[in-house]
């Protein structure tokens, strides 16, 4: 941390002027005898030495790769790095890296602005996410909008699509509000002045690096897992920082006991580490190559994949959003928690169970079978552990049931909670031998996900987003609940589409698949089945434009929101605005 | 670390635990009581299942369980059922010939049942599910034939495909007249004319049509005939209908005069086996073509 030298004056410098004019100041400064009394800060200077080793390492290989998706992502990341660096100096030079004060007048002085910025990126990549989401279930509706081009095919489009929701959206969403949490339920700002926006922006770069590889046909081909060596590890850089940072302000905390969204986000924070890890221990063909090769093989591939691909839902999906739930929830219910016991017990049950259930997605492979019982069992053992969260949410919610009629908001976060419950019994069943030789490889599985992700996932989301935006930006409240409440029930409506029609067509194409005549043939070729799925299709891609048309009302309602909502009156300066709930 | 007294909830009357964050407080509900034997509920079952079903990896192999229960085992316990099943019907589609199968309605309806669904999986993609082709792909629904459409033609061309791998494979190829300077620019303009007018296409102003006939006798009857009908024997397409395979237009019969495509079809007899390739045949012969 910054520390002055002693008994001399600081150096006045002009803010806001160019960097050279700043230099040539502190120069003649020299000249006339003075001395530079600010240093760098140990966070500053180790920040720029790892953007510099990042940009010299990439700056290397965009120079002397043959491939050239690496060397425009190289060269993309370490344009970046070298922005970063440009951007610490500038705040050096321009005089304004003195480390913010923890508090102001005995109250924290939170650190909201990479929080605003996870804001508004969840909510860009979460439209971007959607709008792929509809245009890859048109084209399974109708095959002609991949238009023969490569770069929009479905293949390589709907990677795009689950990256951009699940983590360029859901991700975003949970660095805001677990950045945001941390600080308010620790009352403890994050800690650095880098650090946070190091996660931040390093974290929206890992997407664009991602989403854009996709596009030009770079993928490991793992599912959830798609990015290649070079972009795993940039996350891996950032994870660590994410890490450092939440873990920051927990141990500043005011009170002693850690609020139980913190335990969630923790746990999501730290397994998510251990999978990613997991399931990237690849081997470049070359440092000069997109391509690598992953260290594992066959089936111990296929063990390790599913392990993390049911524990990214179980800890990214799950233990994450549940974080938002226990802080939203109670806080726009203005309602105590209903069970610190059940928290604990089903969170800890959860982070136990979770880590055992991901070889139920092998039933009926080359994976042994007793080792997809196993994972089944444990998955059937799973379903109270994840309804204890919901009873948790509800029932929250004893004592201020009639808010569900009056502030669409809670009833969003709540009907999520619902949706919660619905998958995660769903879940169990499907994971049942019997039950997955119906279902797996169906639409009905695209179903199951899709009513956690659009029901729990994405309403906890859009709940949390509609808290956290006035708060953020100090507004009395929301710009319309009227425009909530059409985005809940066009949203819904949505979601009721989608789901019903793969439920439908998931089933039907599971039975059309195993039927058998009397002579001992199939009864359908499979191209039948496909033909069969054609209407479900349809009915599917109107219930994603649904939503979709449901997310867009949301961000009208949010920048409105930001631009011409009412004020809360004035607070201590560097204190945030409470809910209007308090 | 503040501290904060615990306090008993108005609306509930439940004890919070005395910890507060950010205004957050927490009640300490018990357990709910079904929520608690469900979950135990849920254990002894998975306990039981494990007793039962293969499920714990040990040292060197895993649990049998005490049922003994094997996935591999049903499963081709099922395929040898269905195989079962068509064991009987299927040596005697066997051993009888194309025309007898066609005419035996018990022989005729197992092949099919075979066909439809062999059709579907291994033609389809290119053929179509109705089997009416696609430019490149011959139409199978109507009565215009590069091969023949007889029930052995059929059976023979599904077998070992055009152009194929396989040694038996059909084989035709024209040359590029363009391409490999066989004939002028002109010329070219002139015969593809000429054979359109034939087929009935609208053909091109100003072009000699009796030079292109010329061309024609010189240089295509002898494959596509001097009636220009083709000829099943060396696989020459019918040139007096528009039926051809790439394009309807005298300016597609110039690009295959000049450069001409080939497509090719797999061999099928080493994958799918006898029987089903005769299923198929007749199959293909019912679809309104056959010969």
């Amino acid at each position: 941390m910054y520390q002055g030298r002693g008994n001399l004056p600081p150096i006045e410098l002009r803010s806001g002027s160019p960097i050279w004019t700043n230099l040539f100041t502190l120069y003649g400064a020299n000249i006339m005898g003075e001395r530079k009394v600010r240093y760098l800060s140990l966070e500053e200077g180790g920040f720029s030495l790892l953007l510099l080793a990042v940009a010299i390492f990439c700056l290397v290989i965009a120079g002397k790769t043959w491939d050239q998706v690496l060397a425009f992502h190289t060269a993309l990341i370490a344009l970046a790095s070298l922005a970063g660096i440009f951007f610490i100096f500038r705040r050096y030079f321009d005089g304004n890296n003195t480390p913010a004060p923890l508090e102001i007048n005995g109250k924290p002085n939170y650190n909201m602005a990479p929080v605003k910025f996870a804001t508004w990126a969840s909510v860009f990549w979460g439209i971007a996410g959607f709008t792929v989401g509809v245009i890859i279930a048109s084209q399974l509706a109708f095959p002609a909008l991949n238009f023969d081009l490569p770069w929009i095919n479905f293949g390589r489009l709907r990677p795009l699509h689950t990256s951009a929701v699940i983590f360029a959206f859901g991700g975003n969403v949970l660095i805001a509000s677990s950045f945001y949490v941390v600080q308010r339920t620790c009352q403890a700002r994050l800690p650095g002045s880098i650090a946070p926006w190091f996660v931040v922006l390093g974290y929206n770069l890992f997407i664009v690096v991602a989403g854009t590889g996709y596009l030009l046909g770079v993928t490991q081909g793992k599912e959830y897992a798609e990015p290649e060596w070079y972009a795993d590890w940039l996350l891996t850089i950032v994870w660590v920082g994410y890490l450092l940072t939440f873990l920051g302000s927990i141990w500043r905390r005011k009170e002693s006991h850690i609020y139980v969204a913190n335990w969630f986000y923790l746990a999501f924070i730290v397994t998510i580490a251990v999978l990613h890890l997991f399931n990237n221990a690849s081997l470049p063909v070359s440092i000069y190559s997109t391509k690598s090769y992953i260290v594992w093989s066959g089936v111990q591939d296929a063990m390790v994949q599913w392990w993390y691909g049911h524990n990214a839902v179980g800890f990214f999906l799950t233990a994450g959003f549940l974080a938002i739930m226990y802080y939203f929830i109670p806080k726009r219910a203005e309602r105590p928690v209903y069970s610190y016991r059940l928290s604990i017990v089903h969170f800890w049950a959860l982070i136990f169970l979770y880590i055992w259930a991901g070889p139920h997605h092998l039933h009926y492979t080359s994976l042994p079978q007793w080792a997809s019982t196993l994972g089944m069992t444990f998955s059937i053992i799973l379903w109270m552990p994840s309804w204890g969260g919901m009873i948790n949410g509800l029932m929250t919610l004893s004592g201020a049931w009639d808010k569900l009629r009056t502030d669409p908001v809670l009833r969003m976060m709540v009907v999520s909670v619902a949706f919660y419950g619905m998958a995660t019994f769903e879940g169990p069943l499907m994971s049942i031998r019997a039950v997955n030789g119906l279902s797996h490889y169906t639409d009905w599985t695209i179903g199951h996900v899709h009513a956690g992700a659009l029901g729990w996932v994405g309403y906890i989301s859009f709940g949390a987003l509609y808290c956290l935006v006035p708060w953020l930006y100090h507004k009395k409240s929301l710009y319309s609940l009227r425009l909530v409440n059409w985005h809940f029930w066009i949203s819904t409506l949505g979601i009721v589409f989608y789901i019903c029609a793969m439920w439908v067509s998931g089933i039907m194409q599971g039975l059309m698949w195993r039927a058998y005549d009397s002579l001992g043939f199939l009864e359908y070729s499979f191209i039948e089945t496909v033909d069969a799925m054609y209407p479900f299709y349809v009915m599917r891609a109107f219930g994603g434009l649904l939503f979709l048309a449901g997310a867009l009302i949301m961000v009208y309602n949010l920048i409105m929101t930001v631009r011409v909502g009412e004020a809360v009156e004035s607070e201590a300066a560097g204190q945030p605005a409470m809910a209007p709930a308090e | 670390m503040a501290e904060h007294k615990k306090e008993i909830d108005q609306v509930t009357g439940v004890e919070t635990t005395g910890h507060e964050w950010d205004g957050l407080k927490e009640l300490n509900h018990p357990l709910p009581k079904w929520w608690l034997y469900m979950f135990y509920g849920s254990i002894v079952w998975s306990v039981i299942y494990w007793i039962l079903m293969p499920s714990w990896p040990l040292v060197n192999g895993y649990t049998k369980g005490l049922l003994d229960y094997s996935q591999r085992a049903v499963a081709t316990e099922n395929f040898d059922v269905a195989a079962a099943e068509r064991a009987e019907t299927g040596k005697m589609l066997l051993e009888a010939s194309l025309e007898e199968i066609r005419d035996t309605p018990e022989l005729l309806e197992f092949a099919m049942a075979q066909g439809e669904v062999a059709f579907g999986d291994n033609c389809a993609p290119c053929h179509g599910t109705g089997a009416t082709g696609f430019e490149g792909y011959p139409n199978l629904q109507d009565d215009s034939w590069i091969w023949g459409g007889d029930l052995d033609t059929l059976s023979t061309t599904i077998s070992y495909g055009v152009r194929s791998e396989h040694d038996e494979t059909r084989y035709a190829e024209m040359p590029a007249f363009g391409r490999d300077e066989l004939l002028e620019k002109e010329e070219i303009v002139q015969v593809a004319n000429y054979v359109g007018s034939i087929a009935g296409l609208p053909t091109q102003e100003g072009v000699d049509l009796e030079a292109g006939k010329v061309i024609y006798e010189e240089n295509c009857a002898a494959c596509h005939m001097e009636n220009a009908k083709g000829d099943l024997e060396t696989g020459s397409p019918n040139l007096t209908a528009p039926t051809y395979l790439y394009g309807k237009s005298v300016e597609d019969i110039i690009a295959q005069v000049n450069a001409p495509r080939h497509g090719v079809m797999p061999a099928w007899i080493d994958r799918l086996g006898e029987t089903t390739v005769k299923s198929l045949a007749v199959y293909v012969h019912s679809l309104g073509g056959g010969q």
